[in-house]
């Protein structure tokens, strides 16, 4: 039996097709994916995202662990609620699963994790927290919902209180506060303005009928991933895993170097595949009819590469992808779409920022 | 429940025939099989004169979620191809057995159109899945 969110009588009354998604019955669109898409880039559409697990790591010595277990560098966080997005890597240096950590206080921060990684993720924070004499607790009772597009935070507004207001007044983005029974955090996986808002289970049916009341329009994962492709954001167990080096999933950005004394968990690994060099993630424009997918090889001069993630970008309306390939790859590239070369184009992986075409 | 006209043949591949009278069939996919796709986003269309045979990959329908190819469900010469489908593939979802019909064969063989499916031959392969 697949788990069900506390929202799933909800995705059912807006007419949600259900899928399995990692063991979690989720929606994957309530009709066309494609308008939810356009409404998210163009006003405001809320995702269920209560499979994702958070997890509440606590005591003095928190800062310290989360220093050594991750491999961007906590010490970046100064500010109380400030966010930061790094990978959690093996001795290997391969990415256990890429995650955000909020700085709630000195002795309190939150990991928020892939659900397809739960497991996982659990048995190896606990692992390492040990010797550190931090506590891990994993906060089901919690459910997430992801308001997102240009009129979110205006939605959203309709339904806080003057406290809440004024708690997420001004709020830069990344940043997470605990207001009233909402924490509230300027995170997201669209690429759009929103927010994504923990609350306890009990109260998440009604909040998203309020949202519903205000016209924010339900999407599902088939636009959840369309909308994170185009925004040139990674999708942990397709665009990267265990055995991908964060240098060649374009996550190189998140690695703290700095200082060169912080020890954290994969930092040889990495110092030698950075001498030694590896593939890098780029993007993938065809603007001819067709559509790039996962899995489809592609030949350059220098050697070949895959298809990570592909898809029809509904903002650009012609297809984008994610390819792992050769470091000495171009501007051009040709991609094996069943059977025939195809010519693309190679630009950074990042095609649409704040409803905007940034290629 | 998904939609299955009794007035429709039908092949197991989940293409639509109807019969337009001189031996001109027009073909889609069924609405069940557009509900699988999921939104299309391009239909790649035979010519006009191609002659194809039974069962030949003659289209192909791409969605969010997968390429389809489309097969002949007779024999016969594409005399029309839905051109409006190139600027607006949605059709396909929204009118599978209207609008959304993608090209017009005259058949070179009626004895093939007995091997076609009726709405409840149809019916039984959809539950079957």
């Amino acid at each position: 039996m697949a788990q069900k969110t506390v929202l799933f009588a909800k995705h059912v009354e807006c007419g949600a097709k259900m899928v399995d998604f990692h063991g979690w019955d989720m929606p994957l669109n309530y009709g066309s994916q494609i308008e939810e898409h356009h409404h998210v880039r163009q006003d405001a559409g809320m995702f269920d995202v209560s499979h994702m697990t958070i997890v509440d790591l606590q005591g003095p010595n928190t800062r310290n662990f989360l220093r050594y277990l991750l491999a961007n560098d906590v010490n970046k966080l100064t500010v109380s609620g400030k966010a930061l997005y790094s990978g959690m890597l093996n001795e290997a240096g391969g990415v256990i699963d890429d995650l955000i950590v909020y700085f709630l206080a000195e002795d309190f921060f939150r990991l928020v994790v892939n659900s397809a990684t739960r497991e996982n993720d659990l048995a190896w924070i606990n692992k390492q927290a040990a010797e550190f004499n931090v506590t891990v607790t994993e906060r089901p009772e919690f459910a997430m919902i992801a308001v997102q597009g240009p009129q979110a935070k205006a939605k959203v507004a309709t339904l806080l209180t003057e406290e809440q207001k004024a708690a997420v007044a001004g709020m830069k983005p990344f940043f997470g506060v605990q207001a009233g029974s909402l924490f509230i955090a300027t995170t997201g996986y669209t690429g759009e303005d929103g927010y994504e808002i923990s609350l306890p289970n009990e109260e998440a049916a009604d909040f998203w009928q309020k949202l519903l009341d205000a016209g924010v329009k339900p999407a599902g994962l088939g636009a959840r991933d369309t909308l994170r492709l185009e925004a040139g954001m990674n999708l942990y167990g397709q665009d990267m895993d265990e055995t991908v080096s964060p240098l060649a999933a374009n996550m190189g950005w998140t690695i703290a170097w700095e200082p060169s004394d912080r020890n954290f968990i994969g930092r040889a690994a990495l110092e030698q595949q950075k001498a030694a060099g590896t593939m890098k993630l780029v993007g993938l424009v065809m603007e001819q009819k067709g559509v790039l997918r996962h899995g489809q090889k592609v030949v350059t001069e220098g050697g070949e590469g895959e298809i990570t993630s592909g898809t029809f970008s509904p903002t650009l309306g012609f297809s984008i992808a994610m390819a792992r390939v050769p470091a000495s790859t171009g501007d051009t590239a040709e991609v094996d779409i069943r059977g025939k070369l195809v010519q693309v184009k190679v630009v950074k992986p990042n095609f649409v920022r704040m409803g905007k075409k940034v290629i | 429940m998904s939609n299955i006209p009794n007035e429709l043949k039908y092949a197991p591949s989940h293409e639509w025939v109807r019969d337009e009278g001189n031996g001109v069939f027009t073909v889609g996919i069924s609405e069940h099989a557009q509900d699988l796709l999921g939104d299309m986003v391009f239909v790649e269309l035979p010519d006009v004169g191609d002659v194809v045979a039974q069962g030949d990959d003659v289209a192909v329908a791409e969605s969010v979620k997968a390429a389809s190819d489309i097969y002949a469900p007779v024999s016969g010469e594409i005399v029309a191809v839905n051109d409006a489908l190139n600027d607006s593939p949605e059709l396909v979802n929204s009118a599978p057995y209207g609008d959304g019909w993608m090209f017009k064969i005259k058949i070179s063989d009626e004895s093939e159109l007995a091997g076609l499916l009726d709405a409840a031959g149809y019916q039984s392969v959809v539950d079957s899945e």
